[in-house]
């Protein structure tokens, strides 16, 4: 029971710190967050400018790109990255496949349509990395969570159950103690006065079988007596 | 928990926005049209509510999209389905358009991290 009890506390201060550890971690997400919300803004901002300069010169072209529309050229893959335990997802861009508006703006515009092009391009990396960072917030936030439930189900519980149970088999265990005494100390009267009738009827020599008898249980008595005291 | 499995093969990038937006993103390349089965949405003043909303929710069912990206002032319209979303697969991320500039306010991540450190 008792290695229930420290068996407990040892994975309730374990739970504590990768709460901790992963709290930490959480902040530094929320605060990349935050910038990369700002920083994405601006971008976005670019990008949008840069349309408008092809919509200018090359004239309306969100037709013929929403219509060309084939394959995904620009898509994402996902890396692991364990942090305590948990497994955090990264994006990550990666080209595949051709260009599928490589003749976009061929009358005019190419060079705008193009420069359009990277524009987003870049805009879909900083949108990309944004996205990892925002899917790791959502995961540690849950696992947070969980881990948080978790320490104060130890905490408040698990660890109070045990105790309780070792404190009841504490005092059941005193009770029996204290009856043990209690028996012996009769037991020893009992010699005591059996002695004595014994040294009246049979004069001053006393048996050495009833000597060995009352050391035994003086033994037995002052090893519990100790027990008492330190228990 | 999500595991290796369910986010292995997610690899587009869903778009719903106005017109300039999905073109720009489009021209990036990440449009992907698999038949009848596009991977993003242009919504105008002639959308109604309810295209949109399917949409998203198709979206963030579809087991191949990694991020959704939608205009801020559009996910407005649907706010209540997009706060209410919490998987951490498809990603939902909210980007600035060129008529409504960017409000971190409104965002719903945002909007969760305040509400955790209780701002």
């Amino acid at each position: 029971m008792k290695t229930k009890l420290k068996g407990a506390q040892t994975g309730h201060s374990l739970l504590k710190r990768k709460s901790e550890a992963l709290t930490k971690r959480f902040r530094a997400i929320v605060q990349k967050i935050e910038d990369a919300k700002q920083k994405m803004s601006k971008i976005m901002q670019a990008a949008s400018f840069s349309l408008v300069e092809v919509a200018y010169i090359a004239g309306d072209i969100n037709y013929q790109v929403q219509e060309s529309v084939k394959n995904a050229q620009l898509r994402v893959r996902t890396k692991q990255e364990n942090v305590s335990g948990v497994m955090l997802p990264a994006f990550e861009c990666y080209m595949e496949g051709t260009n599928a508006f490589e003749l976009t703006g061929l009358g005019r515009g190419g060079q705008q349509v193009q420069k359009c092009k990277e524009t987003y391009v870049k805009a879909v990396e900083t949108l990309v990395e944004l996205a990892s960072l925002q899917t790791a917030f959502v995961i540690l936030d849950e696992v947070i969570k969980m881990t948080n439930r978790r320490v104060n189900a130890i905490e408040h519980i698990i660890i109070p159950r045990i105790e309780n149970t070792i404190k009841y088999i504490i005092s059941e265990l005193d009770e029996q103690d204290r009856e043990e005494f209690f028996r012996l100390k009769k037991v020893q009267g009992k010699k005591k006065r059996d002695q004595q009738a014994a040294d009246k009827e049979y004069g001053v020599v006393s048996s050495d079988k009833s000597v060995y008898d009352t050391e035994i249980v003086d033994t037995a008595l002052s090893y519990s007596e100790e027990k008492n005291t330190s228990g | 928990m999500s595991t290796i499995s369910t986010h292995k093969d997610r690899n587009f990038i869903a778009v719903i926005g106005d017109e300039d937006s999905v073109t720009g993103l489009l021209l990036a390349g990440v449009g992907h049209v698999d038949g009848a089965n596009k991977n993003f949405l242009v919504v105008d003043s002639k959308t109604p509510l309810s295209k949109i909303e399917e949409t998203f929710l198709e979206f963030t069912k579809r087991k191949d999209i990694a991020i959704i990206l939608i205009n801020q002032h559009i996910a407005e319209y649907i706010r209540q389905l997009v706060d209410d979303y919490d998987q951490a697969f498809p990603t939902i991320l909210e980007i600035p358009s060129k008529d409504h500039p960017y409000d971190p306010e409104k965002d719903s991540v945002l909007k969760r991290v305040q509400r955790l450190f209780g701002e």
